[in-house]
């Protein structure tokens, strides 16, 4: 594998029922790689948290992975309201989800402390009033 | 034990086993979707109540062996159908979370 990978996804942000399908996708064409488990798991987790913040907090999205022959990597691209603080919502239990959301079982303010801990890079770019740019890589 | 045996054990019903033949090697509790795809490990039983269609992205993503519906909680037509099209297995039991893992550990443990 020279040239890298690439897949693209457009997360929708109105259908939240199908919320979830980019990173159920990628873990197929991960696993028809040949990728160890363990690698396509803390890929698909990392991306579904980001894909299911896009839904929820931003609108929508665009999802990017590429398999380079070093890392799998995860851009995550909205067009939202941004984070404010971006410290503060990497911290455990940090959420600002509403009640419908957080009825269906979202909402615990784990999803970015997840995507860091299954991400060996993560870098966050937001700006409020004009969306986040969230990178993530998982060495191979 | 597989998946399909715990469906025929005493208090649990099969809602849908597309992979019954998946052995259970472990058991997670939780109803927080973020939590779980934290702690959730591949091989576990999940023991939940929430029915909403985001449990199936969860129970594949943490490549649960099946789910388990606790305290009577069913699927919504459309949410079984896609837990069928996705190969995802769903038990269902009257049982609470608790009893619900006694019985498992006894299972698991008794092979
Ligand atoms: N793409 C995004 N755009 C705007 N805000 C975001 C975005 N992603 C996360 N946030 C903010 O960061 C907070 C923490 O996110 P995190 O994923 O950790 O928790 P959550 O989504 O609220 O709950 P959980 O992920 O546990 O279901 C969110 O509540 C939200 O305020
Ligand atoms: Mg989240």
């Amino acid at each position: 594998m020279s040239e890298a990978l690439n897949f693209h996804f457009d997360v929708d942000g109105d259908d939240f029922t199908s919320a979830g399908q980019a990173s159920v996708q990628i873990k197929k064409n991960l696993r028809q790689l040949g990728i160890s488990p363990d690698t396509i798991r803390r890929v698909s987790i990392a991306m579904y948290e980001g894909e299911i913040n896009m839904v929820i907090h931003a609108g929508g999205g665009e999802a990017d992975v590429s398999v380079t022959e070093d890392y799998v990597e995860i851009l995550l691209t909205d067009h939202g309201p941004g984070i404010a603080n971006i410290e503060q919502a990497m911290q455990e239990g940090f959420s600002t989800a509403p009640d419908a959301i957080r009825s269906l079982g979202f909402g615990a303010g784990m999803g970015l402390p997840n995507m860091k801990r299954y991400s060996d890079y993560m870098n966050i770019d937001s700006e409020v009033g004009k969306g986040t740019t969230i990178t993530m890589r998982v060495n191979l | 034990m597989t998946v399909t045996e715990l469906s025929h054990a005493e208090g649990f019903e099969a809602v849908n086993l597309s992979e019954g033949d998946r052995e259970i090697t472990g058991v997670y509790i939780g109803d927080l979707l973020s939590w779980v795809m934290g702690k959730a490990t591949s091989g576990d039983s999940w023991i939940t109540i929430m029915s909403n269609i985001n449990i199936l992205a969860v129970a594949s993503l943490t490549d649960c062996a099946c789910v388990i519906l606790a305290e009577g909680v069913t699927l919504e037509d459309d949410v079984k159908t896609a837990a069928q099209s996705k190969g995802i297995n769903v038990i269902s039991s009257q049982l609470s979370a608790y009893e619900i893992a006694l019985r498992l550990n006894t299972m698991i443990n008794n092979e």
